[in-house]
């Protein structure tokens, strides 16, 4: 087939885009060569309209291993261990085959994570579907669920942590955002980046077939009308065969044979091969002929694209193969030596005698397009005028009700009962907390792990919204005892060619820079995916931020459910009365216009550590931080979780009680102490300069105001579980 | 007293088990499905996790794995061998115990704390544990344990049930069962009560951080048990 501008554009390149490719090959592609420069500069792999914004992101920190560029982010926990985590999106697929989606999301970032020589400890993960309301979303939920459960349980990995949101922005474009966290001697670190001539280039893994075929650039268009025809471009997962290939590779890599190690994730074969080369500055010869195929008569063009699931591309040191083929063989696995590294820096594909593709890997590479994109500045929204007559008079506990019940705020048991999150014995934080906590196996050590995103600020005002997300997770990480250490983001937005889309990546990344640097809480990896909308509607920003902290002894994990009966409850940080896009205003006012709560990065940070002293010093019981829903919402949590009550007063502010109890000002968190240490905690925040209020006393099992506004516990939890089972089952 | 745990190919709760039996005495020794003899052993231990990707019938493939002709023979000799989980799937597929386990009757996996009343403890495995609820933790998909009523009439005459779902008090009624297995079965055993296969898993409930600690009073008993 001679390839001209026409089948250059059906690839998703621009036409300015093919006449560089014509420029810098010096000729025409032929179309397998066409194939893999439009994988390889798709906004997917070559984040041609992110990375100019992504390079100011501080990613540099005291523990920090490896930054962004690897398979994924490293971080330095002592005692020559190290955490390898990433998140990753798998939006589109997700949302054309919700289950193969997932499911094959959830495999993917494992694999990135293994392929650097560490064992997956945990998962995570971020879903956003449309309206509960809309005909898409049940099956959707219900097909993510499955998916993420059905590799993630079968790989034996536990799921500890995750959110779910809905808004009807996504109604036409899900969300499924995967993260996983390994561990790994930091002395056995693996990379990609290939040395050495002449060593041979190893394929292991499942075979290659048809499937996943252009999924990639299928990642980088918005969706149509047409987005049904597109199945083919879903993978397929086989999880079993990923837990033999996980298997496989860390038995390899317990001996010294691996030179550079890659996963075949997005454009496969294509992106391993070259990602390798390139950052050894070598080239890759392979003779695809020796590649293991599913499927007969399968063209170098197909070979080179498909996105089959579990494979991984090995180079070896020279003399080790007839060794490594034993591991393989014992788990079953196909192992073919289809290449070698050569010093020409090109990548040279050969099938049936003929060379078919010949590319200086700097082309793909070093001159892929990198594009300074016309974006928007958003304005900071004025701030609502609230009827506050009209607020005033509804009571506490009937809102309250409502808020418990929403879809966003009520209880995800039913997602996460479904995933396996105690495999591995380490587990000793569950989802439904403000972070999962896994043990590191044999030590007094634990890591924790959140995933939060907050759409409806980033929609409201990037800036603020970017710094927010970051914050709470810095938020959520503490509350459980954690120092926070890095974290990692995938960033979910509409189509950068559209100015305002582009407007909130460019200052949703300024803030999310702008509070990681300050609260020293590095960016190690992410990924980002652009076109996300349905014709030219996008969905609302959804940077998703991964955080991972440190537990040093795991005896001092804090969790959020109240102990004991006359416990003192406190409210750390000041509650400024913020309505304005908070849930309630949303729910209840049906109020969406506003800015978003300010961030105060010095409260942010004060507050944050002088608690983490706190619990150093065994004087906290139970902590929660206060996102969305305010005060009482966190309080009604803690309360249902610890099967336990709280005489609440309000402390006297100008604000009003519902104003008090319902706004989302940032930086605070609830905490739970004994009255014997009262003196100490309050001399320690006062010392700190940190704001707080006593809220109340623990009791058996209401949760009490005053003679008008009480309800029991076992009220509340109906309200806050009901909801997705029923709406499930039906 | 020795151990050994078996790893199929999608093994996954194998080095679970392994750390397990360790904490409370057992010597293990972790076999490899395609060996052909077992090491000498008081206790054989089939673990949980998706063998052969549980793509057949659960446990299917496994149970026809070279090394558990070893295993039946074992069995067949009175050893003791225990199924968890995918490892009790197995269990019935080599017919060692009867019955089948079925998808979760709610069509769905499912991962969380349930309490089992000891329903028999008159054998090696449950003999002078005080409690007669223990809280265990399942996590399954096809657990939902049927037999037919000349089986079940079989069962219940030998006093082959291990334990049944339950509340905290020892109620075993149908809103307590997880999976909708068949009188809320959660494990059984052979005739001859040297073989048992049960859903939950005590290897993840050993220590006071984990899910809860009455794994550790079941694998206390067992060790002291063999003795």
């Amino acid at each position: 087939m001679t390839v001209n501008e026409k089948i250059a554009i059906d690839h998703g390149l621009k036409k300015d885009e093919y006449k560089k490719i014509c420029e810098l090959l010096k000729r025409n592609p032929n179309i397998t060569e066409l194939g893999i420069f439009s994988a390889m500069w798709n906004e997917h792999c070559s984040y041609k309209s992110s990375r100019l914004h992504l390079k100011k992101l501080p990613t540099k920190g005291k523990q920090v291993i490896q930054g962004p560029g690897e398979n994924a982010g490293i971080i330095d926990i002592g005692d020559n261990d190290a955490i390898v985590f990433k998140i990753e999106s798998h939006n589109h697929p997700s949302f054309i085959e919700p289950y193969q989606g997932a499911a094959t999301g959830v495999g993917g970032i494992m694999r990135d994570v293994f392929t650097m020589g560490a064992r997956p400890i945990a998962n995570l993960n971020s879903i956003h579907f449309g309206s509960s309301q809309h005909k898409k979303t049940k099956n959707l939920l219900r097909g993510v669920v499955h998916g993420i459960g059905g590799y993630g349980n079968c790989m034996g990995v536990p799921t500890i942590a995750g959110q779910t949101s809905f808004d009807s922005s996504y109604n036409g474009n899900i969300l499924v955002n995967a993260m996983t966290l390994g561990l790994v001697k930091k002395d056995k670190i693996f990379y990609s980046k290939a040395a050495g001539l002449n060593k041979p280039v190893i394929y292991v893994g499942s075979k290659t077939g048809r499937d996943g075929i252009h999924g990639a650039s299928m990642a980088s268009a918005s969706f149509d009308d047409k987005i049904e025809e597109k199945k083919p471009t879903v993978q397929v997962g086989d999880p079993f065969t990923e837990k033999l290939l996980l298997e496989a590779c860390l038995e390899l890599m317990a001996g010294d044979s691996i030179i550079a190690i890659q996963d075949m994730g997005a454009a496969g074969l294509t992106s391993s091969s070259i990602e390798m080369a390139s950052k050894g500055n070598l080239g890759i010869e392979i003779n695809l002929n020796k590649v293991p195929c599913r499927e007969t008569k399968m063209t170098p063009y197909e070979i080179m694209l498909s996105e089959s699931q579990e494979r991984m591309l090995i180079i070896l040191e020279s003399g080790k193969e007839v060794q490594a083929k034993k591991i393989f063989d014992k788990w079953n696995l196909d192992f073919a030596v289809i290449g070698k590294t050569t010093k020409s820096k090109k990548i040279e594909l050969f099938f049936d005698n003929e060379k078919v593709a010949d590319i200086p890997v700097n082309t793909l590479v070093e001159n892929s397009p990198m594009y300074d994109r016309k974006w928007k500045k958003a304005k900071l929204p004025k701030k609502n005028k609230i009827n506050k007559d009209e607020i005033n008079n509804l009571k506490i506990i009937e809102v309250l009700k409502k808020i418990l019940a929403n879809p966003n705020i009520c209880s995800k048991e039913w997602i996460w009962q479904q995933y396996d999150h105690t495999v591995m014995g380490d587990t000793i934080q569950k989802p439904g907390g403000d972070s999962g906590v896994v043990r590191v196996h044999g030590t007094n050590k634990a890591v924790a792990a959140s995933v939060d995103s907050s759409a409806v600020y980033c929609w409201a005002h990037p800036l603020t919204g970017g710094k927010q997300v970051v914050c709470e997770s810095f938020r959520n990480l503490i509350s459980v005892g954690a120092k926070p250490i890095a974290i990692t983001n995938c960033l979910n937005f509409g189509s950068p060619e559209n100015e305002e889309n582009m407007g909130e990546f460019v200052e949703c990344v300024q803030g999310i820079g702008e509070a990681s640097s300050y609260l020293k809480f590095p960016v190690v990896s992410g990924n980002v995916s652009f076109y996300n909308q349905t014709k030219d509607q996008g969905i609302k920003p959804t940077p998703s931020i991964g955080g991972v902290g440190l537990i040093n002894d795991y005896t001092k994990m804090i969790t959020m459910d109240f102990k004991e009966v006359d416990n003192v409850v406190l409210v750390i940080g000041k509650t400024e009365g913020h309505i304005d896009q908070s849930l309630f205003a949303r729910v209840i006012l049906d109020e969406k216009n506003g800015p978003p709560p300010e961030i105060n990065l010095f409260n942010e940070k004060n507050n944050g550590e002088t608690l983490l002293k706190l619990i150093d010093s065994n004087l906290i019981k139970s902590a929660h931080d206060i996102s969305l829903g305010g005060i009482i919402t966190a309080i009604s949590k803690m309360c249902i979780k610890g099967n336990k009550g709280i005489n609440l007063k309000k402390p006297k502010y100008l604000i009003s009680e519902i104003e008090y109890f319902f706004a989302e000002d940032q930086g605070r968190y609830i905490v739970e102490i004994c009255k014997k240490d009262q003196k100490k905690v309050l001399d320690i925040l006062n010392k700190n300069a940190v704001y707080y209020d006593e809220l109340g006393t623990i009791n058996e099992n209401v949760l009490f105001l005053n003679e008008k506004t009480k309800v029991t516990i076992d009220e509340l939890k109906e309200f806050n579980t009901k909801w997705l089972k029923e709406y499930m089952s039906n | 007293m020795k151990s050994a745990v078996i790893t199929f190919p999608g093994s996954n709760c194998d080095r679970d088990m392994d750390v397990a039996l360790k904490k409370f005495g057992f010597k293990n020794k972790m076999v490899w499905h395609q060996d052909i003899e077992l090491p000498k052993s008081d206790l054989v231990v089939l673990p949980g996790g998706f063998s052969y990707g549980d793509y057949l019938r659960c446990g299917s493939m496994a149970s026809k794995s070279k090394i558990m002709q070893s295993v039946i023979n074992f069995a067949n000799s009175g050893g003791m061998v225990m199924g968890i989980c995918n490892g009790f799937q197995i269990l019935v597929e080599t017919g060692l115990v009867p019955g089948v386990l079925l998808r979760n009757k709610y069509l769905e996996f499912i991962c969380k704390n349930v309490f089992v009343k000891i329903s028999d403890k008159d054998n090696a495995y449950f003999k002078n544990i005080k409690n007669n609820v223990l809280e265990l933790h399942i996590a399954h998909n096809e657990g939902n344990y049927f037999c037919t009523n000349d089986q079940l009439k079989e069962i219940e005459d030998n006093a082959q049930i291990a334990i049944n779902y339950c509340n905290n008090q020892g109620k075993i009624e149908k809103s307590f069962n997880p999976n909708g297995s068949i009188k809320n079965i959660a494990g059984i055993f052979n005739k001859e009560k040297n073989v048992l296969g049960m859903m939950p898993h005590p290897e993840r409930m050993i220590d006071p951080s984990l899910s809860g600690e009455d794994g550790s009073l079941f694998f206390k008993n067992l060790i002291n048990n063999i003795k």
